[in-house]
């Protein structure tokens, strides 16, 4: 799997064979939240009915609690998360020097856990890490997706764009064959929708949870009948950081409800 | 972590006027007939009882099953009466109980 991957990756990067050709323009850019009926939309602008509050009210009593061997909450080194994270969740995935590879918004949480509080890291799609993600993310709500394209970044947004494309699974379909050249279509009644990661982490009315870009794209691969890689892994990562700045320039709408 | 809601009742009111009351509340409502990982029953853990006063007259009831989705919705409307306090409380399994309160101005 991860050979296909490489393999992939390579191939778009030497060019030539890389097929995404349509990728669908500016003008024509719709969120999950066009596509959505009307009692879905209302529920996600009225945060008194957007289940998706519920986190972010989670996240904001995790941001001023003390955590680790540092005894220290986020908000010691942060402050008033309404000024100091505006903007950081439009940004991610972004290039940690560190790691020598994009991370996730929910993964920088954690990279601050260990190194600054000294805690555990808390488990992907855990409630706590959704939570302080949703929080984080509400922050932003409003701002244009601005992924940073450049030389660091470059590599792993092609490797993201080679993963979308890429035909896999059983039923030899690629991401792009739906929401890149079929998004006006319906799959079994639902609409295809192109896509965008506008509004992570968001609060599906399917899961009737709140949940992460990775546990979508994990349902989606596993409707492909194609493997589907942990929480977190760097394909994954990958794959967010191509969406993301597929996206870029839309608004952002966490907590976003879908259906 | 404890029970979050998000609860909207206007804050004013005129005498007489028909308001609406909407309360939301984080809760897993668990239906008890779920298998887990190994086969058995995840035991029930439902919200069984909403109850809703107005300056301590009850003025909405609901039963709550199995069925009910989790994180449960509720909206209701009374008529604005007199200034006070509404206080809304959740009852269910595992000796859940959640109360919250809102005041509401009528002129």
């Amino acid at each position: 799997m991860i050979r296909a991957w490489r393999i992939a990756a390579v191939l778009a990067i030497l060019g030539g064979s890389c097929p995404s050709l349509a990728e669908i323009p500016a003008s024509q850019r719709k969120s999950g939240y066009d596509f959505m009926a009307r009692g879905t939309r209302a529920m996600q602008d009225d945060d008194t009915a957007n289940p998706g509050m519920l986190s972010v009210l989670d996240g904001e009593a995790l941001w001023r609690r003390r955590a680790g061997a540092a005894e220290r909450s986020c908000a010691d080194c942060h402050g008033d998360a309404r000024t100091s994270m505006k903007g950081v969740a439009a940004r991610h995935p972004a290039f940690s020097p560190a790691q020598n590879r994009p991370v996730t918004i929910a993964q920088r949480i954690n990279l601050c856990r260990t190194e600054r509080q000294q805690a555990k890291p808390l488990p992907y799609e855990s409630r706590d890490l959704l939570a302080l993600s949703a929080y984080v993310g509400r922050q932003s709500r409003g701002e244009p997706i601005a992924i940073a394209e450049d030389e660091n970044t470059r590599p792993f947004i092609a490797r993201g764009r080679a993963a979308f494309t890429q035909r896999q699974g059983q039923l030899n379909l690629s991401c792009a064959m739906c929401h890149d050249d079929n998004w006006s279509g319906r799959l079994a009644g639902s609409p295809v929708t192109q896509g965008h990661p506008t509004g992570y982490p968001i609060y599906r009315l399917e899961w009737q949870s709140a949940g992460s870009l990775h546990r979508r794209l994990r349902n989606c691969l596993t409707g492909m009948r194609a493997v589907a890689p942990p929480l977190g892994a760097p394909e994954l990562v990958e794959l967010e950081l191509y969406l993301m700045w597929r996206a870029r320039g839309m608004p952002l709408e966490t907590p976003a409800v879908r259906p | 972590m404890a029970a979050r809601a998000l609860i909207n009742v206007p804050p004013k009111a005129r005498r007489g006027e028909i308001i609406s009351i909407r309360a939301l509340i984080s809760h897993e409502m668990e239906t008890g007939f779920r298998p887990n990982a190994t086969g058995q029953l995840i035991p029930r853990n439902i919200i069984k009882e909403f109850v809703c006063t107005y300056n301590g007259v009850e003025i909405f009831r609901a039963e709550l099953f199995p069925a009910v989705s989790a994180n449960p919705y509720i909206a209701f409307t009374t008529r604005a009466t007199e200034s006070g306090t509404i206080t809304m409380t959740w009852t269910g399994d595992n000796g859940f109980s959640a109360t919250e309160s809102v005041a509401i101005a009528v002129e």
